[in-house]
């Protein structure tokens, strides 16, 4: 991926470039002394907006902020909150740190890995769920703990609870 | 009873707001601060108060902010440490979410002290609900002058922006925090220079963790002598405990630092569910090494605790029961530290690749005589070779395991299955419910 980035795009940045993501992006960097400093930021805004960073976000980046397209590459692979592939459009994690796992966060992995028909970091075939666990929440007196996309906790989570959960996610769906 | 102070607020209606923080006194401190203090007064305050950093080392916090060079021409930065990750705990989590001003005046304060005129708050984006509650929180000072030019009519400014992390415990490391909001892959810089001397864009600048910042309006108010009089000696003051794991009460608590550990977990937790016995606890998060059931009369001290071979840490007190084993526990802990180590240097890099290998083999019944030596030769190699502190610190997680507990490293090895297989579950696994991919369906 890193030496496609640093081959240039045969477009303009005219052609791609996302204004109103751009005139955000350069509001931002004005809350720090070096704009290099608001490369986390715009990848959080671009994930949120495109649901995850394509080697086109990470160029579009690099160019507002005058980052080289590799140095941005470089900050989104280190971050696990950042991804370079879509997910579905409900992302189930998990947490399975020590707490939870007291808590039995294992047989909860387990069930839901059996009803989603699903190991850990795939998604269903229709784009719906994403499973993967999670490292500690900050939310270990309420264990097992789980956070879908970057909303409020699921927590006290047992299977009971976990069915109602996915089944409400999927009358939204409909 | 102990009456609190940090978490007097949050059982409040709207405690989250402004004006409930206000009623009840909130940003007093400040104003006496701003009108009658110098910044060299408010550090000889905190100095005096005996206050110690609350993020894990435990470092004086008012000599902290002393070594930041007043004469320096460049600017100075403050960063509050809200990245949070430390498995069991959730402390900062509350301030946050419940008392966001009590922080905010905490920082103004800290960054009167050290002469910054920007703050940034370092949180982890998993906190996305307290994110918010923050971001209002700060909307709202800035609306009411209590931030931005002028702050209380005084010639004092501050910006306070957030920034948010992205999934990287290792961000909680201060130099690695700086790294981050800086641009950079978030790794550890080499010590010295310290950050109070050369820190965020090679300015001076202080770290200090969210709840050590909660206490500063307090000690403006109630004195330093009120502090210095709660709890240790050598490090006093009101303090913030998580519990969780096996125990009936988990939640956080705030008591005074000295509290004998079994205190916490069998007064406060109300011991193990189920009438089990307890079997270890872990003190101070994932990094300090457990202490098994006969050591509980230990004191919640920085220095008590350091010299038992474990540590204060972020005071996340995680109980394990007679059920709980304490390999798959090491296992889950050690493969945390594995996974969020940034990769940097070897000994952690690799060094934790192979504990994490021996330790799967040795949980999932096929360890071989001799892997217990392997694992301890393993953190001989690690242990003090390490960049940062979480090498360390996962080695001294495994060191404390195999210290008390080895016997049930052995049990797995010799007899090839775990003794506590039948893990505790509050789960109902008879569902016989599927889910259809392709017709978005149950079946
Ligand atoms: C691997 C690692 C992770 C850390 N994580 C945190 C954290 O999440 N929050 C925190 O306040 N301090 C954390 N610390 C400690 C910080 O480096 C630093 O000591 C602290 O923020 C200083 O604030 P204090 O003096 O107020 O405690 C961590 C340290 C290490 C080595
Ligand atoms: S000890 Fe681990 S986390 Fe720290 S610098 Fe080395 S590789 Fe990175
Ligand atoms: S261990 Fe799961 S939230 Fe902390």
């Amino acid at each position: 991926m890193s030496s496609l980035l640093i081959a240039s795009s045969s477009q303009t940045p005219d052609e791609y470039f996302h204004p109103d993501l751009r005139d955000q992006i350069n509001e931002i960097a004005l809350r720090y002394p070096e704009r290099r400093s608001a490369v986390m930021p715009a990848l959080h805004i671009y994930q949120e907006r495109f649901g995850y960073i394509s080697q086109q976000s990470m160029e579009e980046i690099a160019d507002i902020l005058d980052m080289a397209p590799v140095q941005v590459y470089e900050v989104t692979s280190f971050y696990h909150h950042f991804r370079t592939e879509p997910v579905g459009k409900y992302h189930l994690k998990i947490c399975n740190n020590i707490s939870c796992m007291l808590m039995g966060a294992d047989c909860l992995i387990g069930h839901i890995q059996q009803i989603l028909q699903l190991k850990c970091d795939e998604t269903t075939r229709d784009g719906m769920f994403t499973l993967s666990t999670a490292e500690c929440l900050g939310s270990c007196d309420t264990a097992p703990v789980m956070q879908i996309n970057n909303d409020a906790y699921c927590e006290h989570l047992d299977a009971e609870k976990l069915n109602k959960i996915l089944r409400s996610l999927e009358n939204k769906i409909e | 009873m102990f009456e609190t102070t940090l978490l007097k607020n949050t059982t409040l209606n709207d405690s989250h707001l402004l004006a409930t923080y206000r009623s009840n006194g909130g940003y007093e401190a400040l104003n006496n601060v701003l009108t009658n203090f110098s910044p060299e007064q408010l550090i000889d305050l905190v100095k005096e108060s005996n206050l110690r950093g609350r993020g894990g080392a435990g470092f004086p916090t008012g000599l902290k902010w002393s070594f930041v060079p007043r004469e320096s021409t460049k600017p100075k930065y403050l960063c509050c440490n809200a990245d949070e990750s430390e498995p069991g705990t959730f402390k900062d989590r509350v301030i946050i979410e419940k008392d966001p001003h009590q922080l905010i005046e905490g920082i103004v304060l800290a960054s009167y002290a050290i002469g910054a005129h920007v703050a940034y708050i370092y949180i982890r984006v998993e906190y996305s609900v307290g994110a918010k509650i923050l971001q209002r929180a700060l909307d709202e000072c800035y609306n009411a002058s209590l931030l931005g030019k002028n702050i209380f009519g005084s010639d004092f400014n501050l910006d306070i922006t957030i920034h948010h992390g992205a999934g990287a415990y290792i961000c909680g490391e201060e130099t690695a925090l700086l790294s981050s909001i800086e641009g950079y892959r978030g790794q550890p810089k080499l010590k010295p220079p310290f950050p109070a001397i050369s820190g965020l864009y090679s300015c001076p600048t202080v770290i200090n963790n969210v709840e050590t910042l909660a206490c500063i309006p307090h000690i403006v108010s109630k004195g330093a002598k009120w502090f210095k009089e709660i709890g240790s000696v050598k490090g006093p003051g009101p303090k913030l405990y998580c519990l969780s794991g096996r125990v009936n009460n988990p939640g956080t608590y705030e008591l005074p630092t000295g509290i004998s550990l079994r205190e916490l977990v069998e007064g406060y937790g109300g011991g193990a569910p189920n009438g089990k016995k307890i079997k270890a606890v872990i003190p101070g998060g994932a990094s300090a090494p457990m202490f098994p059931e006969s050591e509980l009369d230990i004191a919640m001290d920085y220095d008590e605790l350091m010299a038992a071979g474990s540590m204060f840490g972020s005071a996340g007190v995680i109980v394990m029961d007679e059920d709980s084993c304490i390999v798959k526990a090491t296992l889950s802990m050690l493969t945390f530290f594995h996974h969020e180590s940034c990769g940097k240097c070897s000994p952690c890099r690799e060094g934790l690749t192979w504990v994490v290998k021996l330790l799967h083999r040795i949980d999932s019944g096929s360890g071989k005589s001799g892997d217990i030596e392997e694992l301890e030769h393993l953190a001989n190699g690690i242990f003090g070779k390490c960049f940062c502190p979480l090498g360390d610190g996962a080695i001294m997680a495994l060191r404390g395991a195999l210290k008390y507990f080895r016997e049930e490293f052995i049990f797995h090895i010799d007899r090839g299955y775990c003794p506590f297989h039948k893990p505790y579950s509050p789960l109902m696994l008879s569902s016989e419910q599927r889910y259809d991919h392709s017709m978005h369906q149950w079946h």
